[in-house]
């Protein structure tokens, strides 16, 4: 048997308990899912793609953040207890589903977008994948917008208004971008400042939990070597 | 955190490193050599590489400590501003006139 110990309720709530059997191979959504057909019909949680594509079925498991639909039970919960909790600082809507706003919109804070420039590009750029720049892209741009590493960043509970490894790490991304026709300046001041990369501690906890063993703190370094170059050459 | 005071930070904290680094290390070779404070204090006295090596330690670490301080204030007591700041300066001060008299004060003993 799998017991789950499930928060129901919004951001005052309380965790109630499930039985439902164990089953081979069977991941943490999975066990949602039964706990919802079986026990619980107005259980609230997300998911969408179950393949670990989507980014949108991240909970706290066992006091850690995970994607679900990818995390076995056997190895979330090798004792058979799973206490599934919302995404830690994300404000709850109900039962498991948070509200993602806030962290988007740190995104866009973080001029996380493409700008493609005034007109729109004739030919097709050649970016060559030995270059610098398109390995340092390459390496955080398989990111599924899931918030685990959001949820993980200490740095993101004590300081509300700091980006978050994710924007940053997609800032990072954009930086290294040659196509990209924001002027570096302007997306460098971005994440400068109050809550900007600056801020973060290198910790390491969004590295730790990214599902995607994206490195954000990598890019997050990245971001504050070059802000810091522009400050000594009097760039901001 | 602005990117100067990021830098400021770094810097100095690149100083300290060097500066504790050689401040144990003179340390551990004084204990070992059983030197008493006057042979000390006739070795730094009018000793201007000493003079300039705490004169750079003091500093740094007045600008570092502040600005540290600062970060933890607002992160962990939610305490940031310009009354904030300008404390935090005053503090930056105080260590750094306390920190040069003292280095001062062994310099010219
Ligand atoms: S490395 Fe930075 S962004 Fe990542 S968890 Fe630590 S403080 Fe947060
Ligand atoms: S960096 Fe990793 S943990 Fe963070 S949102 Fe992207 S995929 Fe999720
Ligand atoms: S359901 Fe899409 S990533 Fe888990």
């Amino acid at each position: 048997m799998l017991e789950l110990e499930i928060w129901r309720g919004g951001a005052i709530g309380r965790f109630q308990t499930y039985r439902i059997p164990t089953r081979e191979a069977q991941t943490v959504l999975d066990a949602v899912s039964e706990v919802q057909r079986t026990e619980a019909p107005t259980l609230a949680y997300r998911f969408a793609c179950r393949v670990g594509m989507c980014g949108s079925c991240a909970m706290m498991v066992n006091d850690r953040p995970r994607w679900t639909c990818r995390t076995r039970v056997a190895v979330a919960a090798p004792d058979g207890r799973l206490r599934l909790a919302p995404l830690r600082h994300f404000p709850v809507v109900k039962d498991l589903v948070v509200d993602m706003a806030p962290f988007f919109a740190k995104w866009q804070r973080a001029h996380g977008r493409f700008e493609p420039g005034p007109a729109p590009a004739t030919e097709f750029a050649t970016v060559p994948p030995s270059t610098p720049e398109r390995r340092a892209a390459d390496a955080g741009i398989e990111c599924i917008n899931c918030g685990v590493c959001y949820a993980a960043c200490d740095v993101v509970g004590w300081n509300p208004d700091y980006l978050g490894p994710a924007a940053l790490n997609r800032a990072w991304t954009l930086v290294n971008d040659v196509r990209d026709r924001a002027r570096a300046a302007a997306r460098l001041a971005a994440v400068t400042g109050p809550g900007g990369c600056q801020s973060c501690h290198t910790h390491m906890a969004c590295t730790e939990t990214c599902p995607k063993a994206i490195a954000p703190t990598y890019a997050i370094a990245g971001l504050k070597r070059q802000a810091m170059r522009a400050a000594l050459a009097g760039t901001r | 955190m602005n990117a100067t005071l990021f830098a400021a930070s770094r810097v100095s904290a690149l100083i300290l490193a060097v500066a504790v680094a050689v401040h144990l290390v003179v340390i551990i070779h004084a204990v070992q050599q059983g030197l008493t404070i006057g042979a000390i204090l006739s070795r730094t006295h009018g000793n201007w590489a000493f003079l300039v090596l705490y004169g750079c330690f003091v500093l740094a670490a007045a600008v570092h400590a502040p600005i540290g301080l600062r970060t933890v204030l607002a992160e962990w007591f939610s305490w940031s501003g310009p009354l904030a700041d300008w404390l935090l300066l005053a503090f930056g001060v105080l260590l750094a006139v306390l920190g040069l008299r003292a280095a001062l004060a062994v310099f010219l003993a």
